[in-house]
This record gives C-alpha cells, sequence and structure tokens, in this order.
C-alpha cells in the first residue's frame, strides 16, 4: 500500500484525496514514515513537522468529509527549501547566523501553498544562503545524494531534491539564482523548474541575489510542475519585482500540458555542449533523438556570449549578496557574538562567528567589486555583458522556440572533490547561470544515466514568461520515455 | 603568480565587510579571491563600449501603491527575535565615548 501511495503524482494523490480513496492523513503518515527510514541516510530535512502536518492533513480530511470546497494541492505533502520564511517554525538558511531565527510572517508562497491546502512537511537543508553548487556549504547539516551516498545532491537547493527523490515528500520548493534548482534536479533525478524572473513572489524568500533569485518547483513529473507552478504564480503587493498579471497573464500550466506546441524549432549550441563529459553528451543526444524522432526541427544556433556568464555572474550576485547580508548585523535578530569589546564587534565578530567560508568569500568579492576604484572594472562590466548574453536569447529566439542544452557538464560529483576550489566550483555552473541572467525560465528534466546509474538532466530554456509552452515542450519528451519513474536503489 | 588582491586589500575589504577574519582566512581569501578575479578578467576581451548595462531584467520601473496605513508587526513580534532587548528597545553595547564631554 504505502508503495503504491508513494508512486503516486501529486496530481494523482490529490485527486485520490479528493475523491476520498485516500486520506490525507495516511499520505502525510506514509511520508513521515519514509522520513523515519531514510532521513539518517539522506540528511534532506533541516526540521520537520509531524505533529502540525498531521493536524493539517486532518483538517484537509474533514472538509473532504464535509463536502467543503478544497485547494489544488489539497492534502499533499510538501517541503520547502530553509530560506523561505514561516511562522511555524525556524528558517535557518543553513546558517548559524539564523540558527534560531523564526520569522514573524509567512513568505508569499508559503501562503499560496497553505491556500491551496498542501501539507507542509517540513523545511530542506541548502547551501548557507543558497550560496553553493553541492549544498556541502551548509552550516547545519550533510545532504547526500540518494542515488549514490558518496555524492553530492547538487546545490543549493540539495535538500529538496534529495527529498524528492527518496519520496520523503511529494514536491518541495526551491531557489534558483544561478542554476540551485536545475542542478540538483539533475543530480537527483526530479524536474525543476527556474520559472521567468518576477513569474513568483519573492517575498519572504531570504535575499542572496535579488535580481537573479526566483523560487520554483522540484517535484517527479512535469505535470506535478505544472501544477505547482499553478499554485504559486501570479502577482504579489509585496514584491515589487513580480510581474503584474496584466502585462504577463498567468494560465492554467496544466490545462494544455499534453498538447505539443505546434511549429516546434529546437535551437542547440554544439560548440557549448561539447563543454560537458561524453554520457552527459550521449544522454542529450538521444533526447534531442527522441524530439526529431517527433518530427521536430533541430537547428543549430550560436550564443557567442554564453561562455562569459560565469565570469559576470560571480561579479553581480556578489555585488548583490554584499549588500544583501549587510543586514546580519548582531543587532536586530540572528546570531551575535556574546562578548564583544565595543558596537563595532557585535557586527564584525557576530558576522565573523555566524557566517561560513563561502558566505565570507562572497560577501568580500562582492564588497570589492562595487568598492570605489574597481565599481566600473568589475561590476559595471558585468551589468552591459549580462546585456550581451541577454541579447544572444532575444536572437536566439528570433528563430527557434527553445534551447536545449545540458543543465550540467557532470552528473553528481563526490563529496569533497570541489569544495577546497571555490572556482571550480563556480564553473559546475556553466549551463544554469545564462538564464537568470536573461532573466528566461528553464526547467530540468532527467534524461537518462551515466555509466555509473546516476541520473543525466535535460535543459530546456523559452523565452520570458512562456512556461506553459516550455512545460508542454517537456512533457512531451516524458512522454515518450520512464526516467523519471526510476527509483534510486536506496529505497527500492 | 602574483595575487591579484594581496593581504592588505583583503584586510581592508574585510574592514568594509564588517567580518573579522583570522590571519589564516587573509591568506586564503588572498589567493581564492585572486584567482576568482583572474578567471573574471575573460570580461575584457569583450568590448563593451556602445552596450548599456543591464542592472534588471524586467520591464518594470518604479512601483507605486496607495499611501494607506496597514497593521504593522507589532513591537513583541519585531523584538522576538533580538539577541538582547531591554523592553521595548533593541539593547547594544554603548556607542557613544563618555570622556568625549558630549
Amino acid at each position: 500500500m504505502s508503495d503504491e501511495l508513494l508512486n503516486l503524482s501529486c496530481k494523482e494523490l490529490r485527486d485520490a484525496i479528493a475523491a476520498g480513496r485516500v486520506k490525507s492523513v495516511a499520505a502525510t503518515e506514509t511520508v513521515f514514515e519514509q522520513i523515519e527510514k531514510y532521513e539518517p541516510s539522506v540528511g534532506a530535512y533541516i526540521s520537520t513537522f509531524k505533529e502540525q502536518a498531521l493536524t493539517q492533513a486532518r483538517q484537509v480530511d474533514d472538509k473532504i468529509t464535509k463536502g467543503r470546497p478544497i485547494g489544488a494541492l489539497a492534502g499533499v505533502p510538501v517541503a520547502i527549501k530553509d530560506n523561505m520564511c514561516i511562522t511555524f517554525g525556524a528558517t535557518t538558511c543553513a546558517s548559524k547566523i539564523l540558527e534560531n531565527f523564526h520569522a514573524p510572517y509567512n513568505a508569499a508562497v508559503v501562503e499560496r501553498l497553505l491556500a491551496a491546502d498542501a501539507v507542509i512537511v517540513g523545511k530542506t537543508n541548502l547551501d548557507e544562503f543558497a550560496m553553493g553548487s553541492s549544498t556541502e556549504n551548509s552550516g547545519l547539516k550533510k545532504t547526500v545524494n540518494p542515488w549514490d551516498l558518496s555524492r553530492v545532491p547538487g546545490g543549493s537547493s540539495g535538500g529538496s531534491a534529495a527529498a524528492v527523490a527518496a519520496r520523503m515528500c511529494f514536491a518541495a520548493l526551491g531557489s534558483d539564482t544561478g542554476g540551485s534548482i536545475r542542478q540538483p534536479a539533475s543530480f537527483c533525478g526530479t524536474v525543476g523548474l527556474k520559472p521567468t524572473y518576477g513569474r513568483v513572489s519573492r517575498f519572504g524568500l531570504v535575499a542572496y541575489g535579488s535580481s537573479l533569485d526566483q523560487i520554483g518547483p522540484v517535484t517527479r513529473t512535469v505535470a506535478d510542475t505544472a501544477l505547482i507552478l499553478n499554485v504559486i504564480a501570479g502577482h504579489d503587493q509585496k514584491d515589487s519585482t513580480s510581474i503584474s498579471e496584466q502585462i504577463a497573464p498567468v494560465c492554467d500550466y496544466l490545462e494544455k500540458l499534453d498538447e505539443p506546441p505546434k511549429g516546434l524549432k529546437i535551437g542547440i549550441v554544439p560548440q557549448l555542449n561539447e563543454g560537458a563529459e561524453q554520457d552527459v553528451r550521449k544522454a542529450i543526444g538521444e533526447a534531442l533523438e527522441v524530439y526529431r524522432n517527433l518530427g521536430v526541427e533541430i537547428a543549430e544556433i550560436t550564443m557567442p556570449h554564453f561562455d562569459y556568464s560565469i565570469a559576470a555572474y560571480y561579479l553581480i550576485a556578489t555585488a548583490e549578496a554584499s549588500s544583501n547580508l549587510a543586514r546580519y548585523d548582531g543587532v536586530h535578530y540572528g546570531y551575535r557574538t556574546p562578548r564583544p569589546n565595543d558596537y563595532i564587534e557585535v557586527y564584525s565578530k557576530s558576522r565573523a562567528e555566524g557566517f561560513g567560508g563561502e558566505v565570507k568569500r562572497r560577501i568580500m568579492l562582492g564588497t570589492y567589486v562595487l568598492s570605489s576604484g574597481y565599481y566600473d572594472a568589475y561590476y559595471l562590466k558585468a551589468l552591459k555583458v549580462r546585456n550581451l548574453i541577454r541579447g544572444d536569447f532575444t536572437k536566439a529566439f528570433e528563430s527557434c522556440n527553445c534551447v536545449m542544452m545540458p543543465v550540467s557538464p557532470t552528473t553528481a560529483f563526490k563529496i569533497g572533490e570541489k569544495i577546497d576550489d571555490p572556482l571550480q566550483m563556480y564553473l559546475s555552473d556553466v549551463y544554469t547561470i545564462a538564464a537568470n541572467l536573461a532573466g528566461v525560465p528553464a526547467i530540468s528534466i532527467p534524461c537518462g544515466f551515466d555509466s555509473k546509474n546516476l541520473p543525466v538532466g535535460l535543459q530546456i530554456l523559452t523565452p520570458a514568461f512562456t512556461e506553459e509552452k516550455l512545460l508542454r515542450i517537456a512533457r512531451m519528451y516524458e512522454k515518450q520515455n520512464q526516467w523519471h519513474l526510476k527509483k534510486p536503489a536506496l529505497i527500492k | 603568480m602574483k595575487n591579484i588582491i594581496n593581504e592588505k586589500q583583503v584586510r581592508a575589504v574585510a574592514k568594509l565587510s564588517r567580518l573579522d577574519l583570522t590571519d589564516a582566512e587573509v591568506e586564503v581569501f588572498s589567493r581564492q579571491l585572486s584567482s576568482i578575479l583572474e578567471y573574471v578578467e575573460k570580461l575584457n576581451k569583450l568590448d563593451t563600449a556602445n552596450v548599456e548595462p543591464l542592472a534588471h531584467c524586467l520591464p518594470v520601473s518604479n512601483v507605486f501603491r496607495e499611501d494607506k496605513i496597514k497593521e504593522s508587526l507589532g513591537v513583541e513580534k519585531t523584538l522576538a527575535n533580538a539577541p538582547q532587548r531591554d523592553g521595548e528597545f533593541f539593547k547594544v553595547p554603548k556607542i557613544l565615548d563618555d570622556s568625549s564631554g558630549a
């Protein structure tokens, strides 16, 4: 029974709960059994809320018994990355500086999940303040990849992807500043969507790189990503960068999901794909073959500035981070050093003791590139290159409906392999960063396995605010194969 | 090879960032930040003389709303996470020096 239940997608589970065939309480209990079984080895969660989740589940079941209206995620157990604020537990950002922080409000996405009657089971691990590509920068715990416990789950939303892959929730939210949803989704064999910048409210998301951050779903199927996007997408008065629905209407992303878009033309950048390891190239090549067999045209294009995206990103994101993280001052909330000698030390010692190495490194880099004498050479230059990168996308989308490429040049790497060389770690984001710089939506979907039986992700990118089409394109492929149904040996 | 950002500069940036770094951290950051800055030099291969900087991807400028009074968090919720408080205030070490006679 429990296996059968856990194999249901969010959509199927929600429908079963709505029809009274399954109780939300049963689904929630099953998820907590999974957590008890696998959390000790995977380490996906920073906190879980069993009592509260069961209470929520009971309330949903009760609504259904009484025939009251229910939400789009009624009774479905989901997890959220621990950089989104909640009022019913801590919001740590996997940082010692926020270890005991209890937010006075819920993030907009949390409000939306609750309004849709989702059951929130816990908060997932991440690289501290979402800075990293392996979740190894978490200041609070270690998460491993359910497919191979000696490897990283990817990052920074590694806890969300690992929890979904190990069936310790039915879906999760992540955040993506330079690939932090897509890369862990790819490493853990799940679907992960970074929506268009401005599609989902960032209110209550702890800021890292504000012009790049975006919240999105991590799920097992494309349909579940569509379902969750239906719940979280839309304008929010409290986020002035969330886009007006008059300018970019939100649609029902599930409605036409199974209809392949007409006249589809895929752009690929051959020189870019050559940078990936052989098994990844092979899987991507085979995925493109699936599209070709469906009668889709594939055209070779160039994106001459794509290769500059990492350099531009690590100047822009760190500059924004250095400003955003200035708020951790040891005064208003968060960690304060126990015995400061003066008020300056309240700042400088609290921050030194509270932040981990990668966060300090990025604050330092960002402060340096914004400092007098270096601003033009680094920060301004990076913003100009950002414009060129966006121009590459504009040009690509004049001739094609979407661009496809790998999510990551490699599959999941070994724990510890890159942690002492920050630049090598940054270079693993080569395919994902450009979407954040240009603001366009991008998805990672499972497209096979390498020779070590580790999942490979296919990345699909489309123009801003065309998530509906992006998901239909992804679904076309998903329908033709079974990759998304494979389970890690750990949980078989 | 010479570090692009030397230890003295690292200390200056650490001061601006309000981060008390250890000597070991200063040494490591000088090396690591230099290698990152060396990598980003590649941006200089691009001619951007006629390119506008792009700080933001969306076509939004100022966002206005009605200036209406709404409910705020209130003192208790605001102070709930304070590392130290004194009644209705955040408590911090003394900032002014008594000896100045001010």
